[in-house]
């Protein structure tokens, strides 16, 4: 069967992101002092446990970053070799998830449901009555669901449990035989992890391991013949929704703390390192930026994007292109108003730095200050924007919700996790409740920033010798005998 | 008597664990001043915050025991600890301005601290106060107890610190590198001030320096550390007397004087160890003259030898004894050097620098400050002018001026004349033809290095900039030879400044003004960052290379010391103005100037030569 690849903006961005993530990994290998400062990051276990977490949602990001559309079946009338593509795009993880997406329900359903949530006129017997129907999809499998459900539904979860904890199990004695050289064989090597005596904290590693190995698994058991997480109003699975959603919150927290950087650094540094007049214009600039309400003037900026969208349908080719534009406008939307605090920042460190000998050295040889400024100042504010970029990621997520929220965020069409929020208004106020979408929102969401920010948090203590003088450790370690 | 026995300190930090102090004992008695000497690094500081009981979060006493009297002071609880910090023990530091609570009028803080040790209450607290500051030589005490810190300058503040800790009458004081942060003139005030003021009360004084002339005249006994213990004791006559350890010997060669001139001075080679590693032998081994074979194998005991302790085993009772040095200081007779003339190779004439200090809403020039107000001086061809002075007298912003750094930044008005060339009026390419022939050092050697640049880059930036005619091979042989020049391996070319120790950064610095050929280099208190045996090593290849290049140095710093042995000329410098110049053994020997004679006369010096 043939297919179109589709780009889309935020697609391609995301790939240029992989592939500087990836260039930057390249350059920490061979550096040593970088290379020493990231080892610092990795044996917080904190640090490297939420690394492993974002690694699994930047995996499925991934995957939700190829799209592609499917040829149509020929039609009569046809021309010979013309060929017509779906509308619709979809990508790997739509593929890997077709069954799910497949699932489709009338309306609500409860986790794990064999029948609907609320009664609905059936005609029985040539008489209409209401009750709770079956589901299309949700245990249809089950000949007499009264019976056999619970067991049925306990049965599929211990065995994914126990094909989690199997596989979690296998990677261990991985480690343990990957570490045979620098312990003395696997058994000691299995022993130093258990006891916590390895260099990189392997032991926290190996039980983040299990516990999403576990998780999975007891999910991938269930998902295949029943709504894991529920379905919404329109029947859709929540499950895949909010894997969806992850692709969007990835790219608003990423992209839009991309799009400050440019701005910040070049005004930044510009100011502190000419001062004056230049110093007055980007301190006026941000002072007048930062006093206007951030919500207003996102909302003007994403209203004005939208009638120009609405002006020009013959921009896109499908209805993904042009909701995915409009993430991509937000994003820089929110790079633009964003900007005042790492300026301000860079800014600051620019001064200081501007004064320090190395770069009067740099003035008596003559130096262009250009030159001077992209080679002896924007190499040492480089730790305070990484810093400032990983821990403004949680923040443009959980802003993002807010957006989304009050409306001028990502377009309806795209999941996300601000979209199943705003939703959850409505379905939280109706009774029976319908909790499933906001919790697997909210939980997901939780674990994304949570992941975040102690990643950030690890990347603070390694890169900031101030943060590591003022978190001294409390107990000092015994001095080792001779 | 407060004692110390057999104290050990360990800090945890990101190389390892640190042994700060290995093994430390000595006692001090009321009356007595009891000087604790060494280069950075050596722990005399982390000595007295584990006394003090105020070691960092990361640092830990793990053996020993201090005693006052009859208390051990690391088994109090907190609570009674605090008695004793300030009540037995009073400490000063080194920084009179962050020491000071900067939002507290200076006779509050003074009220609190005899409130808190004291029975005094109220008036009788304030009058007290008001005592303690006359005696501290403070003027009109009862109008000064009123002000904030920021009114009173780095003397005064650090005269009021002692107010604070001797107002509560404390049994022994530590005083912890107590004038390094200020000026010759006021070091020598505090340190007659603290000196009175212990023979008065009859407290134990126990001095923390590393400057060893001011050791002389100030300490009873001297104790001199190396590497977290204390390698050699003996009263202050007998040390400067007749040193016995090897490094001491090597330190007091190391000083620079003016009886050293045109001689190499006898530098230490190497660098203090890392603290982190294990010791199998004398810790100075490495380093030292006198080395034998035994010496790294076995490590030496404190052995006391009448009053005088000595750490070495060729020095033990029925050692060998320190026999011939292997490596002696060559003296080298003064060769005037081939460049060397009389004719003036700068000529600054009435240099006059000025500040705008802006104000207002438009950030309008309200005023000037004038850093510089008409100096004019000539640096001969070959030869070293030192322009000499206390700490903002404005030597730093002439040196700036001269190196073009503070052009956009201030009003200059003057010339300069490089052969015949006023520097001030050049732009474009005949300015950077000029930043060839005028090149600076500077006195941090850890600020002065781009910390994101490999050696190498740092050495090629400079060349590539103002010669770009040079190709990159001529480039890298030009840079090779001078990284032979300073005596760094090349292989130093591949790595990072952090990869560095200070002296070898400096080493770095001198190679990146060397590598355009300049004619004059500005040297901005290049040593005064450095401990002594290292400063030897720079002032060595300083000297070296004047020699063999015929460069010329403009000479900024306070250290008489350094002038004297380096310098030819001597301009000495007070508000803005040069108050006196002339050749060095004229100046410094027969000063006519009032300020010059009092700046000499405070100078701290060696009680006897070695």
């Amino acid at each position: 069967m043939s297919f179109k690849y589709v780009l889309l903006w935020t697609d391609a961005a995301l790939w240029v992101l992989f592939a500087a993530l990836a260039i930057y990994a390249v350059r920490i290998v061979r550096h040593p002092q970088l290379r020493a400062t990231w080892t610092k990051v990795l044996r917080d276990p904190a640090a490297l446990c939420s690394a492993m977490v974002l690694l699994l949602f930047l995996v499925i990001t991934a995957l939700d970053c190829v799209h592609f559309r499917r040829a149509l079946p020929p039609t009569a009338g046809q021309a010979a070799g013309q060929v017509y593509f779906d509308t619709r795009a979809e990508s790997l993880l739509d593929l890997a998830l077709s069954r799910q997406i497949g699932m489709r329900e009338t309306t609500y359903s409860a986790p794990l449901a064999y029948q609907a949530y609320t009664k609905q006129p059936v005609e029985r017997d040539g008489q209409v009555v209401r009750e709770l129907p079956r589901l299309l999809h949700g245990g249809a499998h089950l000949k007499n669901p009264a019976q056999d459900w619970s067991a049925d539904v306990r049965g599929r979860s211990i065995g994914g449990a126990v094909l989690g904890l199997a596989l979690a199990a296998l990677c261990s004695v991985a480690a343990a035989w990957l570490l045979r050289h620098s312990h003395g064989g696997t058994r000691q090597a299995w022993r130093d992890i258990a006891a916590d005596r390895t260099h990189l904290p392997v032991r926290a590693v190996l039980l983040m391991l299990t516990v999403i190995c576990v998780l999975g698994g007891v999910v991938a058991a269930l998902m295949g013949h029943y709504h894991v997480f529920g379905t919404d109003r329109t029947g859709n699975d929540v499950l895949v929704q909010t894997l969806k959603s992850v692709r969007t919150a990835f790219v608003i927290g990423s992209l839009s703390t991309l799009a400050t950087l440019p701005i910040a650094i070049t005004l930044g540094i510009l100011a502190g390192y000419f001062r004056g007049w230049v110093d007055e214009v980007v301190q006026y600039l941000y002072t007048t930026l930062s006093s206007v309400p951030s919500v207003l003037l996102i909302a003007a900026c994403v209203l004005m994007v939208q009638v120009g969208l609405d002006k020009h349908p013959e921009w896109f080719e499908t209805g993904v292109e042009r909701s995915d534009l409009k993430v991509f406008m937000l994003c820089a939307i929110l790079g633009l108003t964003g900007w005042a605090t790492l300026c301000r920042l860079v800014r600051a460190e620019t001064l200081k730095l501007r004064e320090l000998d190395f770069v009067q050295a740099a003035t008596a040889f003559g130096i262009s200050p250009a030159r001077i400024m992209a080679r002896h100042i924007l190499p040492n504010v480089v730790h305070l924007v990484l810093i400032t970029t990983v821990l403004s990621f949680s923040d443009l997520i959980l802003y993002e919700a807010v957006l989304t929220y009050v409306g001028v965020g990502v377009d309806p069409s795209t999941s996300s996790f601000g979209g199943m929020i705003n939703l959850a208004r409505y379905e939280m106020s109706r009774d029976p409740v319908v909790w499933w979408s906001f919790i697997s929102a909210f939980g997901f969401m939780v674990a994304l920033v949570l992941a975040a920010n102690l990643f950030a948090d690890g990347v603070r203590d390694a890169f900031d010798p101030r943060s590591r003088a003022l978190r001294p450790r409390l107990i000092p370690r015994k001095a080792v005998g001779p | 008597m407060l004692t110390i026995h057999n104290l050990k300190v360990t800090l945890d930090s990101e190389a390892g664990l640190v042994k700060a102090i290995d093994g430390l004992a000595l006692a001090i008695q009321r009356g007595e001043t009891f000087a604790l000497v060494g280069e950075s690094g050596c722990g005399k500081s982390m000595t007295a915050l584990a006394l003090m009981r105020l070691l960092p979060d990361n640092g830990q006493v793990t053996d020993g025991r201090v005693m006052i009297d009859a208390t051990d002071v690391l088994g109090l609880p907190e609570a009674q600890m605090r008695g004793v910090r300030g009540g037995r023990i009073g400490m000063i530091f080194q920084e009179p301005a962050t020491s000071l609570n900067p939002v507290m009028k200076v006779g509050d803080q003074i009220v609190e601290a005899i409130q808190a040790h004291t029975a005094l209450r109220g008036e009788a607290a304030r009058a007290k106060a008001v005592e303690w500051l006359r005696k501290v030589g403070i003027p009109e005490p009862e109008r000064r107890i009123n002000d904030y810190p920021f009114r009173m300058s780095g003397g005064q503040k650090q005269r009021v610190m002692i107010a604070m800790t001797l107002a509560s009458e404390p049994d022994y004081l530590i005083a912890d590198e107590p004038t390094t942060a200020l000026d010759v003139t006021i070091q020598k005030q505090i340190l007659d001030l603290l000196r009175d003021l212990q023979r008065e009360q009859g407290m134990g004084l126990l001095l923390i320096t590393h400057d060893l002339a001011v050791v002389s005249g100030m300490a009873h006994r001297v104790a001199l550390m190396y590497a977290g213990q204390i390698i050699e004791v003996a009263t202050a006559e007998a040390f400067f007397a007749s040193p016995q350890h090897p490094y001491a010997r090597a330190l007091l060669q190391a000083l620079p004087d003016a009886d050293r001139r045109g001689q190499a001075l006898a530098a230490i080679a190497g660098t203090v160890p890392p603290l982190t590693m294990q010791f199998s032998g004398c810790r100075f081994a490495p380093r030292c003259a006198f080395v034998q074979p035994q010496c790294h194998s076995t490590p030496p005991a404190l052995v006391s030898d009448g009053d005088r302790q000595v750490r070495c085993l060729l020095l033990q009772p029925g050692g060998p004894g320190l026999g011939v040095a292997a490596q002696q200081a060559v003296p080298v007779t003064p060769t005037a050097t081939s460049a060397a003339t009389d004719a003036a190779l700068l000529d600054v004439q009435d240099l006059r620098v000025r500040f705008p200090i802006r104000g207002g809403v438009l950030q309008r020039v309200r005023a000037h400050f004038d850093a510089v107000g008409g100096v004019s001086f000539q640096v001969p061809a070959g030869r070293t002018l030192a322009l000499v002075g206390e700490s903002g007298c404005g030597k730093t912003t002439t040196g700036k001026a001269v190196v073009q750094l503070l052009r956009r930044v201030a009003t200059i008005s003057g010339r300069a004349l490089l052969e015949g060339q006023n520097l001030f009026d050049l732009q474009g390419e005949p300015l950077r033809r000029a930043r060839r022939d005028v090149q600076i050092i500077f006195q941090d050697p850890f600020a002065s290095l781009n910390p994101r640049m490999r050696v190498f880059d740092i050495l090629e930036e400079g060349l590539a900039a103002l010669q770009p005619d040079t190709t990159p091979a001529d480039r890298r042989q030009r840079i090779e030879r001078i990284t032979d020049q300073v005596g760094l391996r090349r292989e130093a070319l591949e790595r990072w400044p952090h990869e560095f120790s200070g002296g070898q950064r400096q080493r770095i610095a001198i190679a990146r003004a060397l590598a355009v050929s300049p004619k004059l280099i500005v040297c901005d208190e290049p040593t005064s960052a450095l401990d002594v045996s290292v400063q030897a090593q720079i002032l060595n290849l300083l000297r070296e290379l004047q020699r063999e290049l015929g460069v010329s140095y403009l000479f900024i710093t306070h250290n008489i010391g350094v002038v004297e042995y380096i310098a030819d000329v001597v301009a000495v410098m007070q508000a803005g103005r040069i108050v006196e110049q002339g050749s060095t053994a004229d100046v410094l020997q027969r000063p006519r100037h009032a300020y010059t004679q009092t700046l000499l006369a405070a100078v701290p010096r060696l009680a006897q030569a070695v």
